[in-house]
Order: structure tokens, then sequence, then C-alpha cells
């Protein structure tokens, strides 16, 4: 028998559903229930329609060969790839867009927050301009808008812009040389992982000199001489190992070489400029988050300006902005399916549209779509929650 | 704005396929049609001649006859029908689910489509085959010189796997620029994105006259593949297979007869067996459909036979100016065929 005095000592022990831990608990365990008993009955349910309609069912369509073209993908493909390997390169063309959009989305969403909050009046007029018309503009409007402002502008690939006869701009896109690495290339990455850990090495052993002794050197400076100058240096010893395929014109376009489409680059720009308008507006709160105090307070210690921004504003700022920003990373990875509209090779346009399609596989390759930007989802808020938490306020 | 219509389109067919009872499945599509008052018929979203609605908001085109044939013979009333506009990806998707009766939406006929998906198709409205237009500045004038183009297509057609299989077997090389609808294939065109539009050549001479300047366009000889178009239903439902099958039959027998819209009423009177057969003066073939009598009649007189609507929709008396071609009927040197009424 229990020691510890219970709140219900005196006459009967109550009934169960009567104590409200125990009822909480049965609750619980009854809506798990429910919800499982749901998704067995869906799954069974449509299993029995499929078969009753004579539709083919299971993962068997991912081996078999997709017989169609991809215009972008990053991993070798041809139509006789198999329909499991389309779905790769959708998703490597999602993920690149959706990346590559975050990174200037922020960039350029800090550049224009911060912006109006300029003393400048112009300045500050120019980004509340921005904020206001690419807020409020659809977002399909937008890529249409700049994927045929885009396409209008460019010249046939007879008439190419050219950038000192090895880079090519026209409506198919813009070409650019490719390296080709010959052996004794391998030195190079070599060096540059050198650099990185001599770098980290650097930043721990000047962390700790500085606490020590209060001395520092310019550490971020130094390394970054070291990854950049290291691999220059090697090429520059092994006798540069590159050669460069550059684009040519034949027949009806360029061939060989690296291209960026057009489609690319309608969508990019349009994910980018789009969402940096709201990320602008979440870094403009964020630092109007920060009451003027603490600035004041830290200038009385006569630190110089941008150590007052580097040490004390930014990094409280960051605290307010990094779970609003989390959601418009969110929102940019699951709008990037829109580039379906343009013809952007993603994962929505070749998986879920033409792999759909062919196979009439509905069931299995949307529930594999669901299942990828859920999946991508979760790892960007996981990783965007264990930031949050990194520079969350340290109480000593 | 339509996109996010048929998306959720897409979505609700999808759970559909879930939620609904097996039941569904094997329901009497008859029956739900007439309680319904309509036929759900699934057409394209936009191609003139084939389906698009004319400048008074009324679905015109060869698809568009096979659905209003469809409602003549059920209902004796070619007008009770309800267009739902579809883009390639969503069409077997929302026949599958019931959100249409009838798929009439220049659908090739293929193995995968006939055996995995659990559809049947009814017959072939329409002959063809894929075409390729391109910018008569280019100076081409055979499909096999266009090595390297650029190539717009429609996402989700046979067309996209059959340009494939052809540039591969002719060692060619193409890139693909896949857009969704044909309104954005041709925009892409326009814009000068890709060299060369390709599609079902009826489609082509479709898309051309949308074209600010058809004239600067030309379409190339050859024709690469075989694109039988028709009508599909669900399997499991004979009856309602038999119906939509035997609507086009009609159609194709009247015009063999020589039965149209105008003279059917004096046809009546013929004493030409195939003609009384048909019309429903001798026997009633309509029965064993659970239809009545003068189906075919019906069919006829408010639709009319197969070259009338060849005529008006894609043929000379249309914007289109198709030849009938191997679409003339097998006496007339085409391979339109239909098997006798009796």
């Amino acid at each position: 028998m229990s020691v510890r005095p219970k709140a219900h000592s005196l006459g009967p022990k109550p009934p169960f559903w009567r104590d409200r831990a125990k009822r909480a608990l049965a609750f619980q365990l009854l809506l798990v229930a429910a919800v499982v008993v749901f998704l067995l009955y869906i799954i069974g349910n449509t299993q029995a329609n499929l078969a009753a309609r004579g539709i083919t069912t299971g993962f068997g369509f991912l081996t078999n060969t997709a017989g169609f073209g991809i215009v972008q993908s990053l991993i070798d493909y041809s139509s006789q790839s198999t329909y499991g390997r389309t779905f790769v390169v959708g998703l490597l063309n999602t993920l690149v867009v959706s990346a590559l959009g975050i990174l200037a989305a922020t960039i350029i969403g800090f550049i224009v927050g911060i912006a109006r909050l300029s003393p400048n009046w112009l300045i500050a007029r120019l980004a509340s301009g921005y904020i206001e018309i690419f807020r409020n503009i659809p977002l399909l409007l937008q890529i249409f808008f700049w994927y045929f402002a885009v396409l209008r502008a460019m010249p046939s690939p007879r008439d190419s812009l050219t950038f000192g006869e090895v880079a090519f701009l026209n409506v198919r896109g813009l070409f650019l040389p490719e390296p080709l690495f010959e052996s004794g290339f391998g030195l190079i990455p070599l060096a540059f992982g050198v650099a990185i850990v001599a770098s980290i090495a650097l930043m721990i052993w000047n962390k700790r000199r500085h606490e020590a002794t209060g001395k520092r050197l310019p550490a971020g400076w130094i390394s970054l001489g070291l990854i950049v100058g290291l691999p220059l240096l090697v090429l520059l010893v092994t006798g540069v190992p590159v050669t460069w395929d550059v684009p040519e014109l034949r027949g009806f376009n360029f061939r060989g070489g690296f291209t960026v489409i057009p489609e690319f680059l309608a969508l990019w720009l349009a994910l980018s400029i789009y969402t940096a308008s709201f990320i602008a507006e979440i870094v403009r709160s964020g630092i109007q988050a920060i009451p003027h105090g603490q600035t004041e307070a830290a200038q009385a210690l006569s630190l110089p300006q941008n150590l007052v921004l580097r040490l004390v504003v930014v990094p409280q700022a960051l605290r307010v902005i990094i779970p609003p920003l989390t959601s418009q990373y969110l929102n940019l990875i699951k709008n990037s399916s829109l580039a379906t509209a343009i013809g952007y090779p993603d994962l929505v346009s070749v998986f879920a549209g033409t792999t759909l399609n062919q196979t009439g596989q509905a069931i299995e390759v949307i529930a594999m779509t669901m299942a990828v930007y859920l999946t991508i989802s979760l790892l960007v808020s996981m990783f965007m929650n264990w930031f949050n938490a990194r520079v969350a306020l340290v109480e000593r | 704005m339509r996109d996010n219509n048929n998306k959720w389109l897409l979505l609700t067919s999808a759970a559909a396929l879930a939620l609904g009872t097996a039941a569904i499945a094997s329901a009497d599509t008859l029956d739900d049609t007439r309680e319904r008052g309509a036929v759900q018929c699934g057409v394209s979203d936009g191609l003139p001649g084939f389906s698009a609605p004319d400048d008074q908001g009324e679905w015109q085109g060869l698809d568009v006859d096979i659905c209003r044939a469809v409602a003549a013979a059920v209902f004796g009333d070619s007008e009770a029908v309800r267009y739902i506009s579809l883009n390639a990806v969503e069409r077997f998707t929302a026949l599958q689910s019931g959100e249409v009766d009838v798929l009439s939406r220049n659908t090739t006929w293929t193995t995968t489509r006939d055996t995995t998906l659990g559809l049947n198709f009814t017959g072939v409205t329409f002959y063809d085959g894929i075409g390729f237009m391109i910018n008569k500045d280019l100076g081409v004038s055979s499909a096999k010189e266009l090595d390297g183009a650029a190539i717009c297509v429609q996402s989700g057609t046979t067309t996209e796997l059959n340009v494939a299989d052809y540039f591969r077997a002719n060692g060619m090389e193409f890139d693909p620029i896949v857009f969704d609808t044909s309104e954005q294939t041709v925009g892409g065109y326009e814009a000068g994105r890709c060299d060369v539009l390709t599609s079902d050549t009826s489609q082509l001479a479709a898309l051309r006259i949308q074209l600010s300047d058809p004239d600067q366009s030309v379409i190339l000889p050859e024709i690469i593949s075989k694109e039988p178009l028709g009508p599909v239903v669900r399997q499991g439902d004979d009856k309602w297979f038999n119906i939509v099958k035997w609507s086009l039959f009609a159609m194709l027998n009247a015009e063999e007869m020589g039965i149209t819209s105008d003279n059917v009423d004096e046809m009546l009177e013929s004493d030409n067996p195939d003609v009384a057969r048909l019309l429903g003066r001798d026997g009633n073939y309509g029965e064993a459909m659970g239809l009545e009598a003068d189906w075919a009649y019906n069919i006829i007189k408010q639709v009319g036979n197969y070259g009338e609507s060849y005529d008006r929709n894609v043929g000379m008396s249309s914007p289109l100016e198709i030849e009938r071609g191997v679409n003339a009927l097998w006496t007339e040197g085409g391979i339109q065929y239909a098997p006798p009424i009796r």
C-alpha cells in the first residue's frame, strides 16, 4: 500500500470515471483507437474500391520505363529511365529551386526589412513600396509575369546575347561553360576540406584565447582567406586540371555547357521576391520588438555601432524573427509546386502530373507526393526549431 | 482560378475513391443519370472543334456531340448534359471516381488505359496521329530535321511518350517543354520558348487558328503515331458501356444510310429495313439497353449523323478545315465502320 496520503483517503475509492486523470487517459486511448480504426477503414475501403473497379494498384509501376523526357535533371535521366527515377528527378528539382529560393528570399528580405527602418526617407519608402507591391499580388500571377517578361525580353537563339563568347543568353535559357575535371582535380576538394577543418580549429582556439587573455584575432577573415585561398593555391600548383565545355550554337540551339532554363529563372525570381516581402516585414517587426533601451545601454558601454547591432540588437531580434521565418520557408517550399503552371519540372509537375497520368496510379502517386512535402516541411521545421533553441536567451 | 478548382477536383476524386463505399462501383450509371436528370460529361478544357464553348457559352464540338447523343438516347433531350471541363492529368481520376459518367475528350485508346485503369473505350470518334507545327522562318520541311529542337507538349498525354520514342528511334535529341493545359502550351510556343509545338494533328489545326498569326506556322507532313480518339466509360457497367457505344454507332450507321437531322422524319416512312430498325419502327433495339425504341431517332434528329457532326465541327464547314481522310466511312474509302443494327 502507498504511504502517500490520498486526496480521497476518507470513504470508499471513487469509480474510475470520476477520476479526472484516468478519465483523460481513457478518452485519449479512445481517440487513438478511433483514428487507427478510421485509417484501417479508409485503406481497406480504398483497396476494395480499386479492386472492384479493375484499377491496378501497388508500387510496382515505379520500376517500369517512363518513356518521356524531362528538360532539367540533376542526375542522369533519359526517356528509358524508370518512373522511380522521374520521382527522384522531380524531387531534386523541387529541392534546388526551394533551397536557392530560401537563400535569395532571406538575403533580399533582410536587406529590405532593415532598409524600411532606414532614417533615409527615400530608402525607407522604396522598401515599403516593394513590400506592399509584392506581398499583395497573388504568387501565380507573379510567376506568369516573370515567366513571360523573362521570355519576351530574350532574343532568339541565333541572336543570343553573349558574354565574351563563353556564356550566352537567349529565350531557351542561360548557357554557361561547364567545368570538366581532369585527373589531379581530386586534390582541390581535399584542400577545401583541410581549409575548413583548419578554420574550425582556429575559431575554437581564438575563442579560448579571447576568454583567457582578452585578445582576439580577426578569425572570420582569416578563415575566409583559408577556405578560398588554399584550394586556389592547389589549383595553380597542379596546373589548373580543368577544361571548360563551352556552349556552341548547333542547329536549333546551343549545345554543351550548363543550361539554366527560363522556367527555373522565372519560378526562382517569383518565389524569392514574393517571400522576401513577407520576410522583410518579419525582420522589421523583429528589430522593432527590441526596446530602444537596449541600444542605449550598449552605447553607454561605448560599444561601436556595428557591435551594438551584432552583439545586442540582432541576437535579441533573431529570437522574435525565427519562428515566423520558419513558416515563410515552409510556404516557399510548398509554393514551389506552382511550377507546374509554367512547365518547370518539379515534383508535382513531373511525378504528380505526368507520371500519375501515364500510369493512372493516382492514390499511390499522390500519397508519395504528400509524404515528400510532409517530410521536407518537418525537417525544415526541426532544423529551425533547433536553431531557435540555440539563439534563445540563455539565462545565466 | 480554374487551376485551383481543378486541383480541388482531383483531390475530391481521390477522396471519393478512398471514402466512397464499394457499392458505388457497381451502381447503375443509367439509373443514377436518370435520377440526376443529366448526363455528366467530361470534356477538354477548351479545344475548338472538339469541345469548346462558343460565343453564347454553349459547348460545341465533335466530342461534345457524343455527350449530346448519349443524352438524346437516354432522355430524348440532347440538352440534358452537364459539362465538366478536365485537363489531361485529371481526366481518368474524374471518370474512375464517378465525377463524370462519360469521358468524351480527345483521349487516345491505348492498352494501359484500357486494361489497368478500370476503364473501357467505347469506339473511335476520330482517327488521329501526332504531328509537328513549326515557325516558317526556321525553314524546316521535315520532322527528320528537328534534331536538338525544343518542343512544347502538353503534360500527361500519349504525345509526350510518342515524341520521345520517335526522337530516340531516329537518333535525335530534343528538349521537352511540358505545360499543364493546351492554352499554356500555345503560350510557350508563341513566346518562342520552343521551336516546335507537337500534338495530335487535329489539335494542331485547332491550336493554329488561335495563334496571332496562323500563316506564320506550318504543320510538317510527318505523322508519327496512331492516335485513335474516343469516348471512355468506367468498367463494370455493361449496360452503360453499350449505351455510349451504340450512340456513336447509331450516328455512323445513320450517315451510311443517308439519314440526316433534316430528312429523318421522312425516313421514318422508308421501306429500307435497315432504316426501319435503326429508327425503331421495326423491333425495339433500345429495350435491352434500358432505352426507348426511338433512341436513335432522337440522336439523329437532335444531334445529326456522324458526317454532319464532322462537317459542322472539324470538317470543311468549320474553321479547322480537316479533310475526312481516314475518318470517311468505309463505303467512301475511309475506315469509319459501325456494326449493323439488328
